[in-house]
């Protein structure tokens, strides 16, 4: 696998495995309306993941018959839901960057990229809106959403780091570097959670280890859910 | 109802049509969160190319009691409808 490819099937990762995360809320939703809202959100990134598992393999090989250890996607996609507040908190995390990411890809040398770039800036754009919005109003809201609000920043912050990890391997010109990300992340979202009334965190110190396959617990239970059925009943179709 | 998520009502402009049409209505707390609402709620199959919200309260209805009063004597004015006419050939689409 060259390096693009392992760069493609990291980033189909994290879209599959946050899609995943978010249609853990089906049938749980706090009202019909979010349902519906995270659910269309999960698609997109479904859809996404797809397409990218597409340009490298055999997608369903890639989803289903991979265990943790070959998953190279971010630690923060896999992190359990929680309540409302936490899943619009890591939401806001993952999409104040995949927005930008994506709209840098837009301009990526490898065409195939470039499209799927194309169609994924603007779901992830809505992504980003819905969630800085929920954010907003619960940091801002009562005494008891704004502690569950803060309580997700703090939980989540440390899984932000490794966002803007470097590839070194990645041809030039086909993936932007994650260190220009950074700034248009951190701006997009401090100005979310000054909104919010919430603090940033001022911890430095960043987990790692999810783009090399060193995941938390909590990816080996989901991929167990997720891979149950095909993992049983290998080929079948409907 | 609970007080602090109103009812608001959805209307939609499809691609090809000229106006916005009433499509259902759905719960949210404020205007911001009910226009997206209404777009993962009514346009998840490219209904919509255009949303309107509208408070629910803010809608001055009709009275059903006053049905009678209100619709019915328009029902035997069938000379409104301009259906009397003779519409000559050569005059095309009416």
């Amino acid at each position: 696998m060259s390096p693009l490819q392992r760069f493609t099937l990291a980033r189909a990762d994290d879209a599959l495995v946050l899609g995943h995360r978010l249609s853990e809320w089906i049938g749980h939703g706090p009202i019909l309306e979010e349902e519906m809202a995270l659910g269309n959100i999960g698609l997109d990134l479904i859809g996404q993941a797809r397409s990218l598992y597409q340009s490298v393999g055999d997608e369903d090989q890639l989803a289903y018959f991979r265990g943790a250890g070959e998953y190279q996607n971010l630690l923060l996609t896999e992190q359990p839901n929680g309540d409302f507040g936490h899943t619009m908190v890591r939401q806001l995390f993952y999409s104040a960057y995949a927005d930008p990411f994506w709209r840098q890809m837009m301009g990526s040398t490898d065409p195939t990229l470039a499209a799927i770039a194309a169609k994924s800036e603007k779901e992830s754009a809505y992504h980003l809106r819905h969630a800085s919005e929920w954010v907003i109003r619960l940091g801002d809201g009562t005494d008891e959403s704004q502690a569950r609000a803060q309580q997700a920043v703090d939980a989540l912050w440390p899984y932000t780091g490794e966002l803007f990890a470097a590839d070194p391997d990645l041809p030039l010109g086909t993936a932007p570097d994650p260190q220009t990300l950074r700034p248009v992340w951190s701006a997009t979202v401090g100005a979310v959670l000054n909104r919010a009334t919430l603090r940033v965190p001022g911890g430095a110190w960043m987990q790692s280890g999810g783009r090399t396959g060193r995941h938390t617990e909590h990816l080996s239970l989901l991929l167990a859910v997720m891979q149950s059925v095909p993992r049983a009943h290998p080929g079948a179709v409907w | 109802m609970t007080p602090n998520t109103p009812l608001w009502e959805v209307f939609l402009r499809s691609r090809s049509g000229l106006a916005h049409k009433h499509v259902g209505s759905l719960h949210a707390t404020d205007s911001t969160l009910a226009l997206q609402a209404a777009r993962d709620l009514y346009t998840r199959r490219g209904e919509g190319q255009s949303i309107w919200i509208v408070p629910s309260n803010a809608i001055i209805a009709s009275d059903p009691a006053d049905k009678g009063m209100m619709f019915d004597p328009a029902a035997d004015k069938i000379y409104r409808h301009p259906t009397f006419y003779d519409v000559p050939d050569d005059v095309g689409h009416m």
